[in-house]
């Protein structure tokens, strides 16, 4: 006979909000002494001048703190784009190819049209248009086939990542800079046409608030306007949703297109802001990361700017830990995922508890 | 079984229970809803474990901490829902989770399958798949898969509640066949003629209590009812006659096709007139659902119209092909309490507050929410009905079954509909709650609403409406007067058209 | 054109290998009901563990015992590949997170740190490449069958192989048999179409769970072993495994979840991959791209065929993706 379960698994009433936060800083730290454990056992630095390490490879330049908020705003935007879709429960794992789309969009309008259109604001225009209708398309074609034949949209969008990157790779050998180098090299460097404007004389503080403003409204879109209600409904179940007069088929398209449509924006934020080039990891699977940090949020865009700034925090941290100690640049992959597996096994300890059989009475 | 104990958090599913089976007997489990007794039965088939007491057989103590501790003891339950793998085959099904010696023969199996069928008067393909299977050919998967472990105890959880009348009385024969054999039978129910049908002896169970057993010679509908519900409840329903009825939805000719291409209702028509409440009568399965979604626009109509009279501006207009939104813009208030509540009424993770909203979200104009309109009515349904939540913004998931319903059909009724249509309004609510729903229902109809009441309950269909109209196998097969007809005639109407109809 | 196809076929099969690997591996993960995304990870996992087994084992032995050098690195393996995956089930099963982040996790961590301890080795290698080459232990694990070079084509075609890539197909073969003839493939498959089912049936839903998914990573980390020490003839370097994780993934849907099916169509993928190299694009290099691209889209056509023919069985399995609790109502 199989011996008595020693404990029971019990779905907690719902936890105050402070105790659930608790509950999650409380993981973080963990985290962040288990990464010290490992950083410590594979570089010998005492915990302490690690997290200086750490502290000083994302604020301690100027330079070091401006690109902190880039690669903070990037991450962040990507999240975002996601999120709709995750909040109608479309498992949308393909924003890198996405953000690659809209990237490459943008990159041949930079490329092809540089040297003939003048104005560097119609170009811009044109590089928006262009690069959110190819992230747009990228997210209607999964939807499209999700809302009418119920195509698996996890699967879906996997493949369509790398049919982009594909693309991307295929465009980046035609238009390689000088032949035979596989790089395209700085698009348009002495024209400067396509190039996001500078804001005050800083590179990236236009992304940064094009970000800031994306956020806010996300909030507001997802929390009070009409369309986030239907994403709700539709997240929870189809059939209320048809039954209160909504069209399932087109709030899925519609949503998957905006967060498609958003994902190739930042695409463009990317190629027009700040790398000026396009190469096959310039997403850097930060398409997945996206995933994470959105889950991680509860799909609260508010709260996203916290658990990205912990990964892009994690990240140059680790980078700077890296160079310094002539680690190879993967450790930070490593640190990250060792948060992440933290706060993902965190939650299970806010929607659950666990009480221990009382022993004795079953004899 | 003794006193046994089960908490979910601070409910008492299950208060010290005693209770006794017999070697040969048919037992019968009576409660209202949310009495226990599921809770009770799920504690034999090792689905729970008793936080409290002692589960004895053949006077040993046994200790059944998992599913397969209660096969090994003999114990096999037949759940409501039906626990089947979709893309097995009957087989398949029925040899899961054993751990017989040596190779896995699906033929050896097959045969044994056939030998069981026989012994007890079931019929089955082992070779069909599941999702090929109707209602109650699935049902007898179940069954057999519980006699192929050797089970000596078995355990019904409502077994009738999906089946044709005609299908009830080959399940009680073949309980019968299995009573001979020796087996005991453990049949959980609230319908009481099939109690003293079938059954050798009743418990009873109230709010978690074991209130004490009789045998079902001894017993009659009117003291069953008594030790059931803790005092005598009047089956009357109170039903006044209908006020200057008009017609206001006129069916013609409907028929509708499933996915599949297969016929769900053909040629139906009817008239449901205002101030009265049509009752829609049949087995489960008879085209109930459909109906009602075609006339809400949410099932596909192949043929024939739904014409609507609206009262407020003495219009007419066809329903037929248009979209729940579509039917909204036209001016048409038709309220819907479906089946599904929380699968298709309600979204579980809102309060009340936005379960409102989903009728009225679109009311305003502009793309923002307005919530103040919706918070109003959720604070006077929570108030007027007395749904049990600790707030509007609740979700409604955690609120238990008759609170659910409340809060549905509040706001359907909210919406001062002219139509108003009812699945199972009351199916899994205790006594109270139901007439709760059943005195709102003919409140409307007096406020000159046509209702139209989908039911399973005869008695209550009986009482409750003006006029039946019964369903069978797709078809209308008779429209009749409630305040008249008897049971017998409703009975019979609900079986004619085609007799068995095992559509698949 | 014989000629071709002879120097072709091996080099697919050899490409294909560690999808067979990777694709089996996830197959029995997903019917178990587990979509395992952290299977790139996985397969990173599998191949720095044999390397970092067959580095040290080379390092500091002056004499190597074959049966040694092959069998280190295959423990540490499928050691790596275990852990790994037990931790998804851990995360999943235990903590019930969601399938998709954890998956994400696991192949952000595990590609990271197949990365990070690859490139710690090279730097302790003092290479003047960046690269470990372990050409000792590869050839012992490359070692072929008798005959393969002197039976012509036949012998090039079939039998010029090291043994792993005999037993990924006989793994596939009796994953194939497991899943469709036996009483544990039976509950397997129960298992990940409905595990209220199973459970009820006294199926331990957990325990089918966790083996089939560290199981199937313990298999998909021997994908990632054969790509260094056979086919890369031991050659590590950074990041050069690439996204053949995904693409073993790829070929879970394009072969409908049937490993027998896999044997070949890996093959078939493994070919596409590399047919850019036999293909003559003249100066038009951007063509191979476009090449290695077909996987993909092909995968992304099966995808969309199987669902317009809504046939049951051909469907993923019901509850992939989606966490199990019993208690839960």
């Amino acid at each position: 006979m199989k011996n008595k379960a020693m404990f029971h698994i019990v779905k907690r009433e719902a936890l105050p909000w402070y105790q659930a936060w608790l509950i999650r800083g409380a993981a973080i730290l963990l985290a962040l002494v288990a990464c010290s454990l490992v950083t410590v056992i594979v570089t010998g630095l005492n915990p302490l001048s690690l997290y200086k390490t750490m502290l000083y490879g994302t604020f301690g330049t100027n330079r070091k703190t401006w690109v902190l908020f880039q690669k903070l705003a990037i991450l962040l935007g990507i999240s975002l784009a996601v999120t709709p879709a995750f909040k109608m429960r479309f498992w949308n794992i393909g924003a890198e190819g996405q953000v690659m789309a809209g990237g490459l969009a943008c990159a041949a309008v930079m490329i092809t049209l540089g040297e003939t259109i003048k104005s560097n604001a119609v170009m811009l225009l044109l590089m928006l248009v262009v690069s959110v209708a190819a992230g747009a398309l990228w997210g209607f074609l999964p939807a499209f086939f999700k809302a009418h034949w119920n195509t698996n949209e996890t699967l879906f969008t996997l493949m369509m990542n790398y049919i982009a990157i594909q693309l991307a790779a295929y465009f980046i050998i035609i238009w390689e800079v000088p032949k035979g180098s596989g790089k395209i090299g700085m698009i348009n460097q002495s024209t400067r046409m396509g190039w996001l404007p500078y804001l005050g004389g800083k590179q990236y503080a236009i992304i940064i608030l094009i970000v800031a403003i994306l956020t806010i409204l996300l909030h507001i879109y997802l929390k009070y306007s009409k369309h986030g209600y239907e994403i709700a409904v539709v997240g929870e179940s189809e059939r209320t949703a048809r039954y209160a007069g909504i069209k399932v088929e087109w709030v899925i398209i519609r949503t998957m297109v905006l967060s498609g449509a958003l994902c190739g924006f930042m695409g463009m934020l990317l190629v027009g802001g700040t790398d000026h080039t396009l190469s096959t990891d310039i997403v850097g699977g930060r398409g997945f990361t996206a995933v994470m940090v959105s889950w991680l949020a509860k799909f609260n865009p508010i709260v996203m700017v916290l658990t990205s700034f912990l990964l892009v925090f994690m990240q140059l941290g680790a980078k700077e830990v890296a160079t310094n100690f002539y680690l190879n640049e993967s450790f930070s992959e490593i640190l990250t995922g060792i948060i992440l597996f933290f706060i993902i096994g965190c939650e299970f300890f806010i929607t659950y508890k666990i009480q221990f059989a009382k022993s004795g009475k079953e004899a | 079984m003794e006193g046994i104990t089960k908490r979910f958090g601070s409910v008492v599913a299950n208060n010290a229970i005693h209770l006794e089976l017999h070697e040969g007997e048919i037992l019968s489990l009576l409660g209202e809803n949310g009495s226990g007794k599921t809770t009770l039965m799920n504690m034999l088939s090792g689905i729970y474990y008793p936080d409290e007491g002692q589960i004895y057989i053949h006077d040993k103590p046994v200790t059944i901490s998992s599913p397969k501790d209660a096969f090994d003891n003999g114990i096999g339950m037949i759940h409501q829902h039906f626990k089947l793998v979709d893309v097995f085959t009957a087989t398949e099904n029925i040899i899961l989770g054993l751990n017989e010696d040596g190779k896995m023969n699906l033929k050896e199996a097959g045969k044994r399958i056939k030998e069981i069928s026989q012994k007890y008067g079931f019929e089955i393909d082992p070779d069909q798949k599941i999702y090929n299977m109707s209602v109650s050919q699935k049902q007898t998967v179940e069954i057999v898969k519980v006699l192929y472990r050797g089970a000596d105890i078995l355990i019904l959880d409502e077994p009738t509640a999906v089946l044709t009348p005609q299908e009830t009385d080959r399940l009680f024969a073949v309980m019968r066949n299995m009573q001979k054999d020796g087996k005991s039978l453990i049949i959980i129910t609230h319908k009481l003629h099939e109690v003293l049908e079938v059954s050798d002896r009743v418990a009873i169970l109230r709010k978690g209590e074991y209130i004490g057993d009789v045998l079902t010679k001894n017993a009659d509908q009117q003291s069953l009812t008594d030790m059931m519900v803790g005092r005598a409840v009047s089956l009357n329903i109170d039903r006044p006659l209908p006020v200057d009825p008009k017609p206001r939805l006129e069916v013609k000719d409907l028929t509708v096709h499933d996915e599949l291409g297969v016929k769900r209702l053909k040629d139906i028509s009817f008239t449901a007139y205002s101030g009265e409440i049509l009752g829609i009568a049949g087995v489960a399965g008879s085209g109930q659902r459909e109906l009602l979604e075609a006339i809400s626009g949410l099932y596909p109509i192949a043929k024939g119209s739904i014409i609507y009279h609206n009262p407020k501006t003495n219009t007419t207009g066809n329903l037929a092909g248009k979209d729940p939104l579509e039917i909204q813009k036209a001016g048409i208030s038709m309220a819907f309490v479906p089946e599904d509540r929380l699968g298709m009424g309600l979204v579980g993770s809102m309060g009340m507050t936005g379960n409102m909203m989903l009728r009225s979200w679109r009311n305003n104009k502009g793309p923002f929410l307005d919530k103040k309109e919706p918070e109003r009515v959720a604070n006077e349904v929570w108030k007027e009905l007395e749904v049990v939540t600790p707030s509007v913004d609740f979700p409604v998931r955690r609120m238990s079954g008759g609170n659910v319903q409340k809060v549905l059909v509040g706001r359907e009724i909210a919406q001062d509909p002219a139509v108003l249509m009812t699945a199972y309004a009351v199916r899994g609510l205790d006594i109270n709650t139901s007439y709760t729903i059943y005195n709102l229902l003919t409140a409307e109809k007096m406020k000159g609403v046509a209702v139209i009441y989908v039911g399973e309950d005869l008695d209550v269909l009986l009482e409750l409406c003006d006029r039946l109209l019964v369903l069978c196998g797709g078809q209308v097969s008779g429209v009749v007067d409630a305040r008249t007809t008897d049971k017998r005639e409703v009975g019979m109407l609900m079986t004619r058209v085609g007799g068995n109809t095992n559509e698949k | 054109m014989l000629n071709f196809l002879v120097t072709f076929i091996p080099r697919a099969i050899m490409q294909g290998i560690p999808l067979l690997y990777g694709s089996t591996g996830e197959i029995l993960t997903e019917k178990s009901g587990n979509l395992n995304l952290g299977i790139p990870g996985i397969m990173y996992m599998g191949a720095i563990s044999s390397v970092i087994g067959a580095f040290y084992y080379e390092t500091f032995r002056t004499s190597m015992n074959p049966i040694l050098a092959v069998l280190i690195p295959l423990v540490c393996c499928l050691l790596g590949s275990f852990l790994t995956g037990l931790l998804y089930c851990f995360l999943t099963v235990s903590l019930r997170a969601n399938q998709n982040v954890t998956g994400l996790a696991i192949t952000t961590f595990g590609v990271g740190f197949g990365n990070f301890f690859g490139g710690s080795l090279i730097k302790l290698s003092n290479a003047e490449v960046p690269a470990i080459v372990l050409g000792g232990t590869s050839g012992y694990i490359k070692t072929t069958l008798p005959f393969a070079n002197t039976t012509g084509w036949f012998g090039q075609v079939f039998l010029s192989y090291g043994f792993l890539a005999y037993l990924a197909i006989i793994i596939a073969l009796v994953a194939s048999y497991v899943l469709k003839r036996t009483r544990v493939g039976l509950h397997l498959r129960a298992v990940g179409e409905s595990p209220a089912t199973a459970d009820a049936a006294g199926i331990n839903v957990v325990k089918y769970k966790y083996v089939a998914t560290c199981v199937g990573s313990m298999i998909a980390g021997l994908g990632g072993l054969y790509y260094v020490l056979d086919y890369s003839n031991g050659i590590w370097s950074h990041n050069a495994f690439g996204d053949r994780g995904w693409l073993a993934i790829a070929l879970v849907i394009f072969t409908i979840w049937r490993p027998s099916v896999s044997i070949l169509a890996s093959i078939l993928f493994g070919g596409l991959y590399i047919l850019y190299l036999y293909i003559p694009t003249g100066t038009e290099m951007a063509i191979k791209e476009i090449y290695k691209m077909f996987p993909y889209v092909i995968t992304l056509l099966v995808l969309i065929i199987v669902s317009l023919r809504k046939k049951r069985e051909d469907q993923p399995p019901m509850s992939l993706g989606l966490p199990y609790f019993r208690e839960e109502r």
